[in-house]
């Protein structure tokens, strides 16, 4: 188990024990967290699950595949820090890793 | 008196009316009534990564248990309804209790066509909607086993995939010249029967069946053309037929499917539907459709809740899908019914291409394998309606994102 941070856009924060494999977006969904809406199921092909991801734990995701990084473009107000949950799964080296959902999410 | 609405049907419309009423500050009594005996739980990975073993069966659901006590809604499964009266707005389930309603959602989706030839009750006859059809298939779904697939349409290929990287030996019948004819253009149908032939899968068009035999372990298969096939294990995957019954009987209109307006709205009042069951407008494309997807049922269900929250917002976007097979992700955009040119930009060789379905000069889809970037930019293109230079389309020095 890791612990993962979700704040929302007016600051409220949530912080959900996420098993390891699991991606960040189920363990949203399963925590009703809101502004992740995963509608493809995390197959990577609706950009629903759409977050910033804070400085300091960007470096520690593996790096992006072409399709996440395309299918990014259809999310508002991507930045450098723009990941899609599906494809981040829980590891150890995540434990405590801080993420914002956007406006546009909710 | 607290406003009470009741939605049929618990899957992918079903859950997402629930979670968009609450959204949209419905406050009244929320009523979810479903036939099979799970929370609602998503259908895309029951030809993939559930068929496969990879996905458990936990993680189908769309939404955990929690949210639905979260959101204060009140779950009937397992109970199909039998009757509905919507002028008196009441429903009536196959344990007789009868449920009044301020406001009805129909989100009964479809079932399986069934095959019509002598011999569609053999035992090892199987179809593919629900996870129950799962876990039975599955019993003989083994490597070394005999696979035959009827119909070689997204669910039966899917099937087919999964099933040969497992062991089992698949071969796929397809009454029509071509895989996947009813839903993409030549050269993607050429690409797909290649890459399965290539992964051992072996692939019959022009052959329907026309009956089916044997003894209960085993059915013989027999074609058309005179070949009979011996199989562990036959699934048919040839289409599906709306659930539209419930609302016919009450009067509602329906044409393939149940028909509503933009914003959801069957011809009875106070009764919508969403999803696979039903058959809406589309001012993109100018004509009625009904789709069978994930995105139409999520978006539809956010329209009709509108609706029925009092915020009406039409429903009108490009219809999209995806598919999976082997390490391939096709995503669709668009409808291709009606094109006179289709353009492939990159090479199928490389297993990442695209092609372009144009009237006119005009997008109207685009299949895109291996390929986010041009699907992102039809989905933008396509309501847009503009001319495109076709040369630019197939230009790999020209990026999706500069083809307007
Ligand atoms: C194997 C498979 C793979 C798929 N793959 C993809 C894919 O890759 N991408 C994609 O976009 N789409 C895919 N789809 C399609 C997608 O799953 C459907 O379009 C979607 O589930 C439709 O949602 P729906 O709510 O309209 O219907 P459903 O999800 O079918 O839900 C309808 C529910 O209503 C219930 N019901 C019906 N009648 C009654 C009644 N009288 N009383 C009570 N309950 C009733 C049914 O039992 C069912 O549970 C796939 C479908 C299948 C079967
Ligand atoms: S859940 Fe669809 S892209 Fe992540």
């Amino acid at each position: 188990m890791i612990k993962v941070t979700y704040i929302e856009f007016n600051g409220t924060e949530r912080t959900v024990e996420v098993e390891e494999g699991v991606s960040l977006m189920e363990a949203a969904v399963n925590n009703l967290v809101p502004g992740i809406d995963g509608d493809c199921g995390g197959m990577c092909a609706c950009a629903t699950c759409h977050v910033h991801v804070e400085a300091e734990w960007l470096d520690k995701l593996a790096p992006m595949e072409e399709q996440e990084d395309a299918m990014l473009n259809l999310a508002e107000g991507r930045d450098g820090s723009s990941r899609l949950t599906c494809q981040i799964q829980a590891t150890p080296e995540l434990d405590g890793i801080r993420v914002r959902t956007p406006i546009g999410q909710h | 008196m607290t406003e009470t609405v009741l939605i049929l049907g618990g899957g992918q419309a079903g859950a997402q009316a629930v979670l968009s009423l609450r959204q949209q500050g419905f406050a009244g009594r929320l009523v979810l009534v479903g036939s099979e005996p799970f929370l609602p739980y998503q259908r895309p990975p029951l030809s993939k990564a559930f068929l496969s073993g990879a996905l458990p069966r936990e993680r189908l659901l769309i939404k955990p248990e929690a949210f639905y006590r979260q959101a204060d809604v009140e779950c009937i499964l397992d109970t199909p309804a039998v009757s509905l009266d919507a002028a008196e707005r009441q429903l009536t389930l196959a344990d007789d209790r009868q449920l009044g309603f301020d406001q009805l959602l129909l989100a009964t989706g479809g079932r399986p066509r069934q095959l019509q030839c002598p011999g569609a009750d053999h035992p090892r006859l199987h179809y593919l909607r629900t996870l129950d059809d799962v876990e039975r298939l599955r019993e003989h779904f083994l490597p070394g086993a005999r696979l035959v697939v009827i119909g070689a349409g997204y669910i039966g290929l899917e099937a087919a995939a999964v099933a040969v990287k497992q062991g089992l030996k698949v071969q796929v019948l397809e009454a029509a010249p071509r895989v996947l004819a009813r839903v993409t253009g030549a050269q993607v149908s050429e690409f797909f029967a290649g890459v399965h032939a290539e992964a051992g899968v072996e692939i019959h068009c022009n052959t329907g069946v026309v009956g089916i035999d044997g003894d209960p372990d085993t059915a013989r298969v027999h074609t058309a053309t005179g070949d009979v096939m011996e199989a562990d294990l036959v699934l048919a995957g040839i289409g599906l037929l709306p659930n539209v019954e419930l609302a016919e009987a009450a009067g509602i209109a329906c044409d393939n499917g149940i028909l509503v307006d933009d914003l959801a709205r069957s011809s009875a009042p106070g009764v919508l539907a969403a999803g696979d069951c039903s058959n809406h407008p589309s001012v993109i494309y100018g004509r009625r459709l009904r789709l069978e997807s994930v995105h139409n049922a999520i978006e539809q269900a956010k329209a009709a809740a509108a609706t029925i929250a009092g915020k009406p917002r039409p429903y009108n976007q490009v219809p999209w899908f995806w598919s999976d097979q082997y390490d391939l992700k096709l995503q669709t955009a668009g409808l291709l019914e009606g094109h006179d040119r289709a353009l492939v930009r990159g090479d199928p060789q490389s297993r990442s291409f695209a092609v372009f379905y144009l009237r006119d000069n005009r997008l109207l889809a685009v299949d895109a394998i291996n390929r986010p970037a041009e699907f992102i930019a039809a989905r933008t293109l396509i309501p847009a309606g503009g001319q495109l230079d076709p040369a630019r389309l197939t230009d790999e020095n020209v990026a999706p994102q500069q083809f307007a």
